[in-house]
């Protein structure tokens, strides 16, 4: 855009064709009108959560609202510490289940797929990240939630159970709805996510990488392993976090299978939990007071500011990598 | 990258008994050879499969949404209205079309928003500023959905006391805005500017140029967003529960709750009727069909074109 500037800041179009110059400063006045409006919207919703929510700070301190788990909205203590424990191992199994699937599908589509096998795989992939996520909540009440109750969690009960320390994660009767159960589901929402961005970073790394590994004598991983990997490392990263970012405020799919049960920390999977999202969607229309209504809106207030690091951290790593690039698209 | 270059030279130069050349040792076979072929064959096939699971999971999601929602589809099922439990009959049609209403209302109401705004970043914005915008629009985009459901339910839910279309559109619009700006910002940058100094050498000014050149050119670019933007809206149930509650109805009245497609969904699911449940696999397949039709009507539209030709 800077080769343009000089041309429509140039005065003496502006004296020559003066009712062009006003012309030119009202459209750009309103597109810019545009843009602050953005700015605003995101001010005005950052200042709303936050003065909604002020009642329930006067009322308990934030201290204890983040840090205790009783939340009892009869005896008006609202402590949401299950709901971020929820909320972050729920996101933390989708992360973990679905980052090496994504990286592999991403390695797999830039570095071995013929040409014309790659279009239509991606494509297929990231249709993936165009079903709503209430297609993902009932597959997952209904097909994904009795496989998981009938066939993996027993599995892994024998199996797992017995061993100390990793046997407490699968403590209990197996449900099908419970973290676990959640964490899967968002595991295969957040795949899309990770994969493209994967696939994005690793197209970034220049031939010159591969070729100086071939030449060496490096089998093919070998040279997926020692050029490819390290130098989209940062990119990949980025990826898997802006796939937590889903994950940590995924509503829906979650909420039908999260069981929305306890809000007791035990450390177990297969126990029903709460995340902040869907404690939101199944008490506000319970809220009957001041204070219940404060502290439900600043529930939401903790998951956007989380929100907001998190994909904050997640761009960072991203554009060290992609981001030069793809901005030198741009004109000028 | 160094450590990359290390590794790979390690590996290449194998711990060889002394006198026998690297070659020899890389053509003979060297069991530490084949074990390395195979290790990376290995790792072929373990990508290879992560590719095809990926693949299958999306096969099988749409096949179970194939194949228990078709038996709910009847004429009934996109002309009446949603029958109270224990009724036979009855459908989903105010849902589709509340989907359809809210969406074309949350366009009304956020795309001359975001369109102005994208060309701004496009066209005028250089420095920080224009920065600040993009950073912002990039926060938008990554809030959670429900978030956007608290904002609009505090907003105007609890201030107007009633659930409402009107809220359940405006929400759907702060959805719609950051994508829309984002894709429309992208597509404006890949005009060449050769075009808007052709238009401007002619004496056009700037604001007619982008409005008769520069948006012209990019015309099926942008609304390849727009409606990614409508297909991303029309799946969104979260928010839509907070706002617009949801009607078993025929409602167009913005002040009154309205139905939607995704929250039909929800309430059919969590509701423990198995006819009810067919119902829910109904109403997704209905869904799925018309955020489909959306994207290839748009693909269909603007066929053939390439951009910078209008």
């Amino acid at each position: 855009m800077q080769q343009s500037a000089p041309v429509r800041g140039s005065s003496r179009i502006r004296l020559d064709v003066d009712a062009a110059g006003r012309g030119d400063r009202i459209f750009e006045g309103a597109t810019k009108a545009g843009a602050i409006a953005i700015l605003a919207l995101l001010a005005i919703i950052i200042l709303l959560l936050l003065f909604e929510s002020r009642n329930i700070f006067g009322h308990q301190g934030i201290g204890q609202f983040l840090f205790t788990t009783t939340w009892d909205p009869v005896f008006r203590e609202f402590g949401v510490f299950a709901f971020i424990y929820g909320t972050v191992i729920s996101s933390v199994i989708g992360l973990l289940l679905a980052t090496p699937v994504a990286v592999g599908a991403a390695i797999y589509i830039v570095e071995y797929a013929p040409r014309w096998l790659r279009s239509p795989v991606s494509f297929t992939v990231e249709l993936l990240a165009a079903i709503p996520s209430i297609i993902y909540g009932l597959w997952a009440v209904f097909i994904l939630g009795p496989v998981m109750r009938f066939h993996i969690e027993p599995f892994l009960q024998t199996w797992f159970g017995p061993i100390p320390i990793v046997g407490n994660l699968f403590e209990g009767t197996p449900i099908g709805r419970d973290i676990l159960t959640a964490g899967v589901i968002l595991a295969i929402m957040i795949l899309p996510t990770i994969m493209a961005i994967s696939r994005e970073v690793i197209m970034q790394v220049p031939d010159t990488q591969r070729d100086g590994m071939h030449a060496l004598g490096a089998t093919k991983w070998e040279m997926i392993q020692g050029a490819v990997i390290p130098y989209a490392r940062a990119g990949i990263a980025g990826a898997a976090i802006l796939g937590l970012a889903r994950a940590l405020g995924e509503t829906m799919a979650v909420t039908m299978v999260i069981g929305n049960a306890s809000t007791s920390i035990t450390g177990s999977l297969f126990e029903p939990g709460y995340t902040m999202a869907s404690a939101i969607a199944n008490q506000f229309r319970e809220a009957d007071s001041q204070v219940y209504l404060s502290a439900i809106i600043a529930i939401a207030l903790v998951l956007l500011v989380i929100a907001m690091i998190v994909n904050i951290l997640a761009r960072i790593l991203i554009y060290s990598l992609v981001g030069k690039q793809s901005n030198s698209s741009r004109i000028g | 990258m160094q450590s990359g270059n290390e590794t790979a030279a390690q590996l290449a130069t194998p711990k060889a008994s002394p006198g026998v050349s690297r070659h020899a040792i890389l053509l003979q076979g060297d069991s530490r050879y084949r074990f390395r072929k195979a290790f990376s064959g290995i790792m072929a096939a373990a990508v290879a499969a992560c590719t095809v699971f990926g693949v299958t999971i999306l096969w099988i999601i749409l096949g179970y949404v194939l194949v228990r929602g078709l038996p709910a589809l009847d004429l009934a099922f996109f002309t009446e209205r949603p029958m109270p439990y224990g009724e036979v009959g009855g459908g989903v049609a105010p849902a589709i079309l509340g989907s359809l209403y809210l969406i074309a209302v949350a366009c009304v109401i956020g795309l001359p928003l975001a369109v102005l705004a994208a060309i701004y970043l496009s066209e005028y914005s250089h420095g920080r500023f224009g920065d600040a915008v993009r950073f912002v629009i990039d926060l938008l985009a990554g809030l959670p959905s429900i978030v956007v459901g608290v904002f609009v339910w505090t907003l105007i839910v609890i201030n107007t006391g009633s659930f409402s279309g009107l809220a359940g559109a405006v929400a759907l619009a702060i959805i719609m805005i950051p994508i829309v700006a984002r894709t429309v910002e992208a597509i404006l940058n890949l005009v060449p500017n050769s075009m808007r100094e052709a238009s401007l050498a002619l004496g056009v000014p700037m604001w007619k140029t982008i409005l008769r050149v520069v948006l012209p050119a990019a015309k099926s670019g942008i609304i390849t967003g727009v409606v990614l933007a409508m297909a991303r809206a029309g799946g969104e149930t979260a928010p839509l529960l907070m706002t617009t509650l949801g009607n078993s109805f025929f409602n167009f009245d913005l002040m009154q709750p309205m139905a939607a497609l995704p929250v039909q969904i929800y309430n059919y699911a969590v509701a423990p009727y198995a006819d009810w449940h067919t119902k829910a696999w109904g109403s997704a397949l209905v869904l799925i069909a018309l955020i489909g039709a959306l994207s290839l009507l748009t693909r269909w539209a603007v066929r053939g074109q390439k951009l910078g030709e209008s």
